[in-house]
């Protein structure tokens, strides 16, 4: 790009929402998702194990960078829908629902769980929004650690699936999985490339003033919450359809939120890309150090508190200030047309 | 009667909570930020307590003599170092880095502690255990007792601190605007360490109380970051005292619900909270000035 020391006389302008870049970025994802559908034909079952799980905190992540990256809600509490949708599950299956029906059933749930419950946490803000959540997810536990039949402290196994071969059990549980992540990232685009995309991220830089602005802050927030209520409560469901086995400890653990921070955080908030990046790289980071235990803990906080402070924008913001590349078109860029004095001179907004 | 002393040492509990609550609230009426490494901290100070009481033998309200001062060293270096550089990224960047920096606190806690449950109640001989029996099923514990003392005299001398000093006057400006604050002579990130300070120092006191009272763990900090958050909101960000209402309507809620039977216990405290959060008073908490 060329700079030129006299003002560009003013020419005519036009919004552009998308670019060569995103036009291929979004082929190119598109038809990696359609491939992806094949991959239990090819790969071997503990493969496809390995990416339903991949799969299932690319969902998380993304929800969770809907709620912080979009609407300025840090939750520490998804849990709750993570836990309430495998418990869903388990409950539904104990009444002779076929399992994978209860996993859709149990995240349809899990989204009027977060209806009901924005009510209540939607009234908190900042970082009395995070514990709020955080409370309604022990409150949960709680709840479902007194419940015997739901297998109480000890945890409850998955039944129902035992009709189906491995291989088979883990294609459909992969299928399913990826059917969701297609679902919600869909959902999520449309969301951002619709005009409430720009409403949210104006919520995100400053709620006042985008309220200022005639931006209807709550049905917006509360469209994110349960948004990100579904999505969390099928990624648990999903969970336990992936492993077949939960403890209340762990589902309702908030270790869920230190994952799914890490991979917003790592990945780069605020953006659609982001996510997906950072869900691949903590999927890595945790294949090869999740047995370290409290060290692979220690490393993931601490990386996560220097992404904070030195890189608030994650490593996609490093790529994308680079180069300039936008995979998805959700934004809007603003390109004078080309005249004979000037030539093209693309600008972003 | 035994409802009675249900309540009775609810509100002896609550004196607990009360202590873990003011830091947190005292950091979120200057910085406007919710500190979720509270809890951990809190416990970072039992575990300094109960390592110099079992290496030097001595008592561990001595120990503290010794911790609380590091601890107020370490707050206002957590302040300058990292905390202030949060602040500067927005509003969500706190929470965020604290988060992290919890998560890295309870693992190394696990680490070098191991996960073992510990108490500092058999070291301070029978204070953790004796009581004055009124009655036959109502009895007031020495350590309540205390506990309820020193919650009272920290809130009030925070108090006092907040209103009749010229810190606490630097605080309060601060608060309310730290630019202009900065115009007057009154530099925000000076304030801001020594509120650090003192926050974490007073979560140090709550954690070897906390000890003393019952067990901790290295994994015992969010639960007491909880607590104090809740007694927090149902005290409703108003005042320092309304913190110390707040810690005694949760202890009691907790005390009762162990009455009715123990897994209640933690559950009542839950739903108290939550059905204060619903209430038409709830609407209210997030725009409440806190007590600066």
């Amino acid at each position: 790009m060329t700079t030129t020391t006299a003002p560009a006389p003013p020419g005519p302008w036009s919004v552009q929402r998308s670019s060569l870049a995103s036009r291929i970025g979004s082929g190119s994802l598109l038809a990696l998702a359609v491939a992806l559908f094949a991959v239990p034909q090819i790969l071997s079952a503990n493969i496809v194990q390995q990416l339903t799980s991949l799969l299932i905190f690319l969902v998380l992540a993304v929800m969770w960078n809907a709620l912080a990256g979009y609407a300025g809600l840090v939750s520490v509490g998804q849990q709750t829908f993570i836990g309430f949708g495998a418990y869903g599950t388990i409950l539904l299956t104990q009444h002779g629902i076929q399992p994978y029906l209860a996993v859709v059933l149990a995240s349809l749930a899990s989204a009027v769980l977060a209806a009901a419950l924005s009510l209540v946490v939607l009234r908190l803000r900042g970082g009395q929004f995070a514990v709020g959540t955080w409370v309604v997810a022990e409150a949960l536990a709680l709840f479902v650690m007194l419940d015997q039949s739901l297998g109480g402290g000890t945890g409850v196994s998955l039944q129902g699936l035992s009709g189906y071969a491995p291989e088979v059990r883990r294609a459909f549980t992969y299928w399913l999985t990826l059917a969701f992540a297609v679902l919600l990232l869909v959902a999520l685009f449309l969301l951002l490339r619709h005009r409430t995309g720009a409403a949210l991220q104006a919520i995100r830089d400053d709620e006042d003033a985008a309220a200022s602005l005639g931006v209807r802050v709550r049905p917006l927030k509360f469209m994110l919450f349960v948004l990100a209520g579904f999505g969390c409560g099928a990624a648990g469901a999903l969970t336990l359809a992936n492993t077949l086995f939960i403890q209340p400890q762990s589902i309702f653990g908030v270790q869920w939120s230190a994952y799914m921070i890490f991979m917003v955080l790592v990945g780069g908030i605020g953006t659609f890309e982001g996510p997906i990046l950072g869900a691949i790289l903590f999927f890595t980071v945790q294949y090869f150090f999740a047995d370290q235990g409290a060290w692979y803990l220690i490393g993931l906080g601490l990386t996560a508190v220097a992404f904070a402070l030195f890189l608030p924008r994650g490593l996609w913001s490093l790529l994308h200030d680079r180069i300039h590349v936008q995979l998805l078109p959700v934004g809007y860029h603003l390109r004078r047309q080309p005249t004979a004095a000037t030539g093209a001179n693309p600008r972003e907004t | 009667m035994s409802w009675i002393n249900a309540v009775v040492q609810g509100l002896f509990l609550g004196g607990l909570y009360a202590l873990f609550a003011c830091g947190l609230s005292l950091m979120f009426g200057v910085m406007r930020i919710i500190n979720l490494a509270h809890g951990d901290l809190a416990v970072l100070g039992a575990f300094g307590v109960w390592w110099v009481s079992s290496e030097t033998g001595i008592s561990p309200f001595l120990a503290l003599l010794v911790v609380l001062p590091v601890m107020l060293a370490l707050g206002y270096a957590l302040q300058r170092t990292v905390l202030a550089r949060s602040l500067r990224g927005g509003e969500l960047t706190p929470l965020l880095t604290t988060f992290g920096l919890a998560i890295v606190l309870q693992n190394a806690l696990l680490q070098i502690f191991s996960p073992d449950v510990r108490s500092l109640g058999p070291s301070v001989g029978s204070l953790a255990t004796g009581s004055w029996r009124l009655a036959d099923q109502l009895s007031i514990p020495y350590l309540g007792v205390l506990i309820l003392a020193v919650a009272v005299t920290v809130l009030g001398g925070l108090q006092f601190v907040l209103r009749r000093t010229g810190f606490g006057r630097e605080m309060r400006a601060t608060a309310q605007d730290p630019d202009t604050a900065a115009l007057v002579g009154v530099p925000a990130a000076s304030v801001y360490a020594r509120a650090t300070a003192i926050a974490v120092a007073v979560a140090a006191l709550a954690g070897t109380f906390l000890a003393i009272h019952s067990t901790f763990d290295a994994s015992s900090g969010p639960t007491q970051l909880i607590f104090a958050f809740e007694a927090v909101v149902i005290g409703g960000l108003g005042s320092l005292w309304g913190t110390l209402a707040g810690g005694v309507v949760l202890g009691i809620a907790q005390t009762i619900g162990a009455h009715i039977d123990p897994q209640y216990s933690i559950l009542a405290g839950h739903l108290v909270f939550l059905v204060i959060l619903a209430s038409p008073r709830g609407r209210f908490i997030a725009l409440r000035r806190a007590h600066a």
